[in-house]
C-alpha cells in the first residue's frame, strides 16, 4: 500500500508532522513504513505553459516549433519533438535554468537552426514511472486537462512535493489498505479526529430500479451478502483533472478516464473495490450474481479468456458473466470513451471465494487483494455514494434514485468484554481505567463500562479484532510497548539445561573438533541419483525416500537418506579451489520410509558422517607428510566411541557398502547391530566426483547417543598393587586371518591373568611363506593378589600360543 | 721452610688462576699436591727441624695444601660450568621455527550460535526441546492458529510432501508438541533450535534451508513484561551489556499481542548508520504472548495459563555477530570460511 502524505492530510490533521515523522509513528505502532518515496526526483523550474502556436520545424520532420506563454512578459519559442504537441495545450514547461531528474539542466539551445528556450516535458521527464502514466501520454508530453494560468508553478500543481509512504502491512491490518484506515490509525496515535468525507449525492428523479434488478442466487448468498447497483446516466467520459491523476499516480495506479479513475480513487480512499459497467453494453436489465458453471468462460479486462469452475463467483447479466466477482471486470461491458450510462457496482464478496478465484486463475488485482483480506462491510454502500458523487462532479452525469441492492450484510459492531485486570495481568502493567478509556476513545471504539469492566464495540473496519487478546494488543501498542515494564517470569522452578543425550552430542562434537575435524552443515534436500551414492545408516526395512510434491528443481526433490553425498560435494567444492586437505563432519537428520499414508511422517534418524582427504598432518620444514588413510579415520572414530563410553560395545568387521571400497571398508556394530561404516570411498565414485583418496564414515548417531546416554557411569577401579609382566609374541597366520580374530582367540585361550593385548606389528612379505602374514602382539599379565613369577607367566604364555596353533594354525615367527 | 711453603702456595695459586682447562688443573694438582710434589717434599724434610718448629711447619703445610685444594675445586667447578655452557650453546635451535602443528577442527558458526543461545537460556532455567523436520500440516499451521484458508499462510511458501506432510517452515511446531506431551501440564520453559525450510531461491539473503531458535514459556501468570525481561537478559548476554531492545507491534498468527524486537545497532551505538539503515535499530526476532487458541490446542486452559514465545533466525544472529554478508557461505562449507571460527 502506497500512502500519499498529501492525500492523507485530507483526513487527519498532520500539518505539524513531516512525512518522516508520520512514518516513524506508524511504524512504532505496528503499521510498518518500509520506505518513503519522494515524488520530486530533483525537479525545479517547471511551470505551466500555454501553447499559442505550433508549427512544423522548417528543417526537421519530427520537430515542432511552439510559441509558448509561460506567464512572462514575452512568449518563448520552444522546439518540441513530441508527436502529441498541439496548439492550445496547457503543458509543463521546463524553463531555461530548470533542472530535471538526473540533474539534467535545461539550457537555451539550438535545434536544427531554431532556438529553443526550454523544454515541454513528458511525465517520464518529470520523474513519473512509466507503469503509472496514462497511456495517451506514454510516448509524448503531458497535457493538463484544464485551463491553468500560464506561469503557475507546475511542481505545485502536480504535487511533485508529495512524499509517499510504502507500507509493509502484516496480514491482520487489512484496514490499512485504505487512506481512511491509515487516517484512523494516525488519529488513534495522535488522539485526533478523522475528518468526515462528503458522501452526499444529489439524485435525479428516476428510480434506478426502473432500469435494473439485482438478484443473488441462493447458492451464492454466502459469497455475496451484499450487491448494490448505482445507476448514473448521461456521463461524459474524459480525462480526470490533474489533482485526481496525480493522487492515483502517487499511489501507483495508472489514470484511465474520469469514471474509472473515480472507482480507483475510492478503492484507495475507502478500501472498497468498485466496478463501473457501461450499462449500454451490459446486455440486459438484470444483475444476477451466481456461481460459475464448470468450464464457463469470460474474457476479462486484460483480454484474457478465463475458464472458470463452480468454485468461482461471477456477476452475470442473467445469461453471460460480465465480471469475475471481486477480481476483475469483463471486457465486453468495459467503460469506453463513448460510454454514457454507468452501472456502478459496490459489493461485498467474502474473502475465501475471492482468494480461491485469484489463486486458481493467477490474477492479483487491487480489488482481489482487498477482498481476500476482508473489506469493511459498513463502507460498501458509503463508497458507492462517494464514487457516485465524484462521478457526477467530474463526468457530469445524473445519479438515479437508489441504489438497487441485495442486502443481507451484518454491519453491527461486534461487542467484546474486557476487564482492567485482564489487561494488566497480561501486560504486567498497572494501567488505570482512564488510561484505557482514553485509548478506546482514540481508537474511536465505542464502549460502556461497569464494575466488571467494559463492553467494547469493535467497529466493522477492524475485522482483525476478534478476542480479548486483540483488544489487549490495541491497548498495549497505543500505550506504547516501550512503556511496558521489564520483569522476569516467576516460574515455579525449572532446572533447565541440556539432557544427557544433548550433552553426549555436544561432547562428540567437541571431541571431533579437538582432533582436527571441522563441522559442516549441508542441505537436506537432494536428488534421488545423488542420494543413491551411499547406503543409509537409518534402521528399518522401508528405506524408500520421501519426495517433495512440487520440487523447485530435481536437485532438491528428495529428502536425503544419507549425509555423505553432500559432504563429498563440499570436498569437491574445496578441491576446485585448490583446497586439498579437508576433514569435515556433519550431524544431521536423514529421512527414510516413503509415506505409507499421506499423513505418516518419514522416520528421522540423526546421522553422523565424516569425510577426510589430502594430508592429515603436514610439517613442511621438517619434511613430514602424513596423508589420510583408513586408520587415521578409524582412529578418530574409535576416539569418539571412547568419548561416548562405548569402546567395549562397538566392533568392526570387513564389510561391503554401496559407494565404498570393497576391500577397505569396515562395518561398524553397536552391540552386534550394524550402525554404519568406515572406509575409503569407492574409486569409481571418486572418479565420477572428480576426487582422489577420500575416506569417510557414516553412522547412526541416534543409536550411539541412546547407547551412550544409558551406558554405565564411570566407576573408579583401584590401581594395581602388583607389577605387570609383558611378553611379546609374533604369530604367523593365514593372510585372511584378521587382527580381531587373533585377538579374540588370545583372550579365549587365556586365564584371568591376561590383562591386555595390543597389536604392535604387522608384516607380510620376505621370509614368510606365500599366503601368510605375521602379527605381533604385546601381552600383559598381572595377578591382582601377588607378584607373578616368571614360571607362572611362562606357563600361561605358552598355553596361549599352543591354543592359537590349534585354533587358527598360528605358529611362532622364528626368523 | 715456612717461607718456602709460602712461595709454593703463591706459585700454585697463580697456576690455578691461569688454568683454562680441567686438564691444566689436574696438572697443577699433580705437580703441587702429588706424592712427588714440592709440598710433600717439604714435609719429608721436616725431620731436620727442631721440636718447636716442626708443628708450625706441619700446620702451615696443611693450610697451604687445603687452600690450594679449595681453589682447585672452585676453579674446576667454574671450568665445568663454562664447558657445559659451551656444549649447550652448540645445541641451540631456532625457537622461532613453527611448532609441530596439531590438527584442529572447529564448530560451524551456526552451531556456535545455537549453543551459545542454548547456554544463555539454560542459565535462565530453560531446557532444549527438539522436533521433527518433516511435520504435519496440523502442527506446522493449524495448531498454531493458521487454519487452511488463513491469509497469513501466504507469508510462507512451503515444501509439501503430501497434502498433509511438509518440511516445517518454522520451529514453532515444537511448541505445540511440547505442550501436548506435557501431560501433567506443568510449567514449560524451552528453547527449540532446528532446521526449517521455505520455497525461496537461494541468494545472498535467502536460503531454502535455514535455522531458527524458538522459545516458549508457559505457566500461570506469565506477562508481556516477563517477555521483555527475558529478551533483554538474552540480548545483553548474547550481544553485550550495552545493547538495548525495542519492541514494535507486529503480527504473528500464534501470538497476540505480537512484537518485532529490535536491538540497538552495535556499529553506531544507536545513532544511525548503514548497517541499521540509519534507524539505530536492527530487527532480530519476533515474539509475543501465546495466542489462546494455541494454548488450547496444546492442552493448556487459556483461562488458567498464559505464556510467551519468541523466535529468531540463527543465520541472522550469526551474520550480525560475525559480520557475514552472504547467507550462502553457511552452506558451501569452504574450509577458508569454516576455519575462521576457530575461537571461543
Amino acid at each position: 500500500m502506497l500512502v500519499s502524505y498529501e492525500w492523507l492530510k485530507q483526513y487527519v490533521d498532520i500539518e505539524d508532522l513531516s512525512a518522516e515523522e508520520v512514518a516513524e509513528k506508524l511504524t512504532r505502532s505496528g503499521v510498518e513504513v518500509d520506505f518513503i518515496h519522494d515524488m520530486n526526483k530533483g525537479v525545479t523550474g517547471v511551470v505551466v505553459g500555454h501553447i499559442l502556436t505550433c508549427e512544423q520545424h522548417p528543417d526537421a520532420d519530427k520537430l515542432s516549433l511552439c510559441t509558448v506563454d509561460i506567464g512572462e512578459e514575452e512568449t518563448v519559442q520552444i522546439v518540441c519533438g513530441a508527436n502529441n504537441v498541439a496548439e492550445g495545450q496547457y503543458v509543463p514547461v521546463a524553463k531555461v535554468g530548470a533542472v530535471l531528474p538526473g540533474n539534467f539542466k535545461i539550457k537555451k539551445s539550438k535545434l536544427r537552426g531554431e532556438t529553443s528556450h526550454g523544454m515541454i516535458c513528458s511525465l517520464k521527464e518529470l520523474g513519473f514511472e512509466a507503469k503509472v502514466t496514462p497511456k495517451e501520454f506514454a510516448d509524448g508530453i503531458y497535457v493538463f486537462p484544464s485551463v491553468i494560468e500560464p506561469g503557475s508553478d507546475a511542481i505545485e500543481y502536480m504535487r511533485l512535493y508529495d512524499k509517499v509512504m510504502e507500507l509493509d502491512l502484516t496480514p491482520n491490518r487489512a484496514d490499512c489498505l485504505s487512506m481512511l484506515g491509515v487516517a484512523y490509525e494516525m488519529a488513534a496515535i495522535l488522539g485526533r479526529d478523522v475528518n468526515l468525507i462528503d458522501e452526499s449525492v444529489v439524485r435525479g428523479e428516476e428510480q434506478a430500479s426502473d432500469y435494473v434488478s439485482v438478484n443473488v442466487k441462493d447458492d451464492a448468498t454466502d459469497a455475496c451478502p451484499y450487491y448494490g447497483a448505482t445507476m448514473i446516466q448521461n456521463v461524459k467520459i474524459a480525462p480526470s483533472p490533474t489533482w485526481l491523476q496525480t493522487y492515483l499516480m502517487a499511489s501507483g495506479v495508472r489514470p484511465v478516464n474520469n469514471v474509472v479513475d473515480v472507482t480507483n480513487f475510492v478503492l484507495i480512499e475507502y478500501g472498497q473495490p468498485l466496478h463501473a459497467f457501461d450499462f449500454n453494453r451490459f446486455g440486459s436489465n438484470e444483475v444476477l450474481v451466481r456461481k460459475a458453471g464448470e468450464g464457463e468462460t469470460i474474457v476479462t479486462l486484460d483480454g484474457e479468456t478465463r475458464t472458470l469452475s463452480t468454485d468461482h463467483l461471477v456477476i452475470t447479466n442473467g445469461q453471460q458473466p460480465v465480471a469475475l466477482a471481486g477480481v476483475m471486470g469483463g471486457a465486453d461491458s468495459e467503460v469506453q470513451d463513448d460510454t454514457t450510462s454507468i452501472l456502478l457496482e459496490a459489493a461485498y464478496f467474502d474473502a475465501p471465494t475471492v482468494r480461491r478465484a485469484s489463486r486458481d486463475l493467477g490474477i492479483r488485482s487491487d480489488s482481489s487483494v482487498r477482498f481476500e483480506k476482508g473489506v469493511d462491510p459498513k463502507r460498501v454502500p458509503a463508497a458507492a455514494d462517494r464514487a457516485a458523487r465524484l462521478i457526477a462532479e467530474l463526468a457530469g452525469g445524473t445519479v438515479l434514485q437508489g441504489p438497487v441492492a441485495y442486502d443481507e450484510l451484518n454491519v453491527e459492531p461486534k461487542p467484546l468484554d474486557i476487564s482492567l485486570q485482564a489487561i494488566n495481568r497480561s501486560l504486567g502493567t498497572d494501567l488505570d481505567e482512564d488510561t484505557v478509556e482514553a485509548i478506546f476513545k482514540n481508537l474511536q471504539f465505542a464502549f460502556k463500562g461497569d464494575e466488571n469492566g467494559w463492553t467494547v464495540y469493535i467497529p466493522t473496519r477492524r475485522q482483525d479484532i476478534m478476542i480479548e487478546a486483540d483488544i489487549i494488543e490495541e491497548v498495549a501498542r497505543l500505550y506504547g510497548y516501550d512503556q511496558i515494564p521489564t520483569t522476569l517470569p516467576d516460574v515455579s522452578s525449572t532446572t533447565g539445561g541440556l539432557s544427557v543425550a544433548q550433552s553426549v552430542k555436544r561432547a562428540a562434537k567437541q571431541y571431533l573438533e579437538t582432533v582436527g575435524v571441522a563441522e559442516a552443515v549441508t542441505y537436506s534436500l537432494t536428488s534421488p541419483a545423488v542420494d543413491d551414492t551411499f547406503d543409509t545408516v537409518a534402521k528399518g526395512e522401508n528405506e524408500a525416500r520421501a519426495q517433495v510434491a512440487m520440487p523447485m528443481s530435481e536437485d532438491r526433490s528428495t529428502l536425503r537418506t544419507t549425509v555423505l553425498p553432500h559432504l563429498l560435494e563440499a570436498v569437491r567444492y574445496n578441491r576446485n579451489r585448490q583446497l586439498h586437505n579437508v576433514a569435515l563432519y556433519e550431524m544431521s537428520s536423514v529421512f527414510t520410509g516413503e509415506s505409507a499414508s499421506p499423513s505418516k511422517q518419514p522416520t528421522e534418524t540423526r546421522s553422523l558422517a565424516g569425510v577426510f582427504t589430502g594430508l592429515w598432518h603436514e610439517n613442511s620444514w621438517q619434511r613430514e607428510k602424513k596423508p589420510v588413510d583408513f586408520f587415521v579415520v578409524k582412529g578418530i572414530f574409535e576416539g569418539m566411541i571412547q568419548e561416548m563410553g562405548l569402546t567395549e560395545r562397538v566392533t568392526y568387521t570387513a564389510g561391503r557398502h554401496k559407494g565404498m571400497h570393497p576391500g577397505r571398508t569396515a562395518t561398524v556394530y553397536l552391540d552386534g547391530e550394524n550402525i554404519g561404516y568406515i572406509g575409503q570411498v569407492h574409486p569409481q565414485v571418486e572418479k565420477e566426483w572428480g576426487l582422489k583418496q577420500v575416506y569417510a564414515f557414516e553412522c547412526n548417531l541416534s543409536l550411539l547417543i541412546d547407547a551412550a546416554s544409558n551406558s554405565e557411569p564411570v566407576r573408579y577401579i583401584p590401581i594395581p598393587r602388583y607389577p605387570a609382566i609383558q611378553r611379546d609374541v609374533a604369530l604367523v597366520v593365514d593372510e585372511n586371518t584378521t587382527a580381531l580374530e587373533l585377538k579374540e582367540a588370545i583372550y579365549a585361550r587365556s586365564s584371568n591373568l591376561l590383562k591386555d593385548v595390543s597389536l604392535f606389528d604387522v608384516y607380510e612379505g620376505e621370509n614368510l611363506a606365500e599366503g601368510k602374514k605375521s602379527l605381533a602382539f604385546s601381552l600383559v599379565y598381572r595377578d591382582p593378589e601377588k607378584t607373578l613369577t616368571d614360571d607362572e607367566v611362562k606357563q600361561e604364555h605358552e598355553q596361549i600360543i599352543a591354543g592359537l596353533e590349534t585354533d587358527l594354525g598360528a605358529t611362532l615367527r622364528t626368523e | 721452610m715456612l717461607d718456602r711453603l709460602g712461595e709454593l702456595k703463591n706459585e700454585a695459586l697463580a697456576k690455578v688462576n691461569d688454568a683454562s682447562t680441567v686438564k691444566d688443573l689436574k696438572d697443577v694438582r699433580v705437580s703441587y699436591l702429588g706424592k712427588k710434589g714440592p709440598i710433600t717434599e717439604v714435609l719429608r724434610g721436616m725431620g731436620q727441624l727442631s721440636e718447636e718448629e716442626r708443628p708450625k711447619v706441619g700446620q702451615k703445610a696443611n693450610e697451604v695444601r687445603e687452600e690450594i685444594t679449595t681453589k682447585l675445586e672452585e676453579k674446576e667447578q667454574h671450568l665445568e660450568a663454562v664447558a657445559l655452557e659451551e656444549k649447550l650453546q652448540a645445541e641451540s635451535i631456532d625457537v622461532t621455527l613453527p611448532g609441530r602443528p596439531v590438527p584442529r577442527g572447529n564448530r560451524h558458526p551456526l552451531s556456535s550460535v545455537i549453543e551459545t543461545v542454548e547456554d544463555v537460556f539454560s542459565g535462565m532455567g530453560f531446557s532444549v526441546a527438539e522436533g521433527p523436520e518433516v511435520e504435519t500440516d496440523y502442527y506446522n499451521f493449524e495448531a498454531l492458529n493458521l487454519p487452511k484458508e488463513h491469509p497469513a499462510r501466504d507469508m510462507q511458501d512451503t515444501f509439501f510432501l503430501t497434502k498433509e506432510l511438509l518440511l516445517r517452515t518454522q520451529t514453532s511446531p515444537v511448541q505445540v508438541r511440547t505442550m501436548q506431551n506435557n501431560e501433567a501440564k506443568e510449567p514449560i520453559k524451552i528453547v527449540c533450535p532446528g532446521k526449517v525450510y521455505r520455497r525461496d531461491e537461494d541468494d545472498a539473503t535467502h536460503s531454502h534451508q535455514f535455522m531458527q531458535i524458538e522459545g516458549l514459556v508457559v505457566d500461570r501468570n506469565i506477562r508481556m513484561s516477563d517477555l521483555k525481561g527475558v529478551l533483554e537478559t538474552f540480548v545483553k548476554s548474547y550481544f553485550g551489556p550495552d545493547r538495548n531492545i525495542r519492541l514494535r507491534p507486529s503480527f504473528f498468527p500464534f501470538t497476540e499481542p505480537s512484537a518485532e524486537v529490535d536491538i540497538s545497532c552495535a556499529m553506531c551505538g544507536g545513532d544511525g548508520c548503514r548497517t541499521c539503515k540509519h534507524t539505530g535499530w536492527i530487527e532480530v526476532l519476533g515474539a509475543g504472548i501465546v495466542h489462546p487458541n494455541v494454548l488450547e490446542m496444546g492442552g493448556y486452559d487459556p483461562n488458567e495459563f498464559s505464556g510467551f514465545a519468541f523466535g529468531m533466525g540463527v543465520e541472522r544472529l550469526a551474520m550480525l555477530k560475525y559480520g557475514i554478508d552472504d547467507i550462502r557461505h553457511f552452506y558451501t562449507n569452504d574450509v577458508r570460511f569454516l576455519n575462521q571460527f576457530d575461537r571461543a
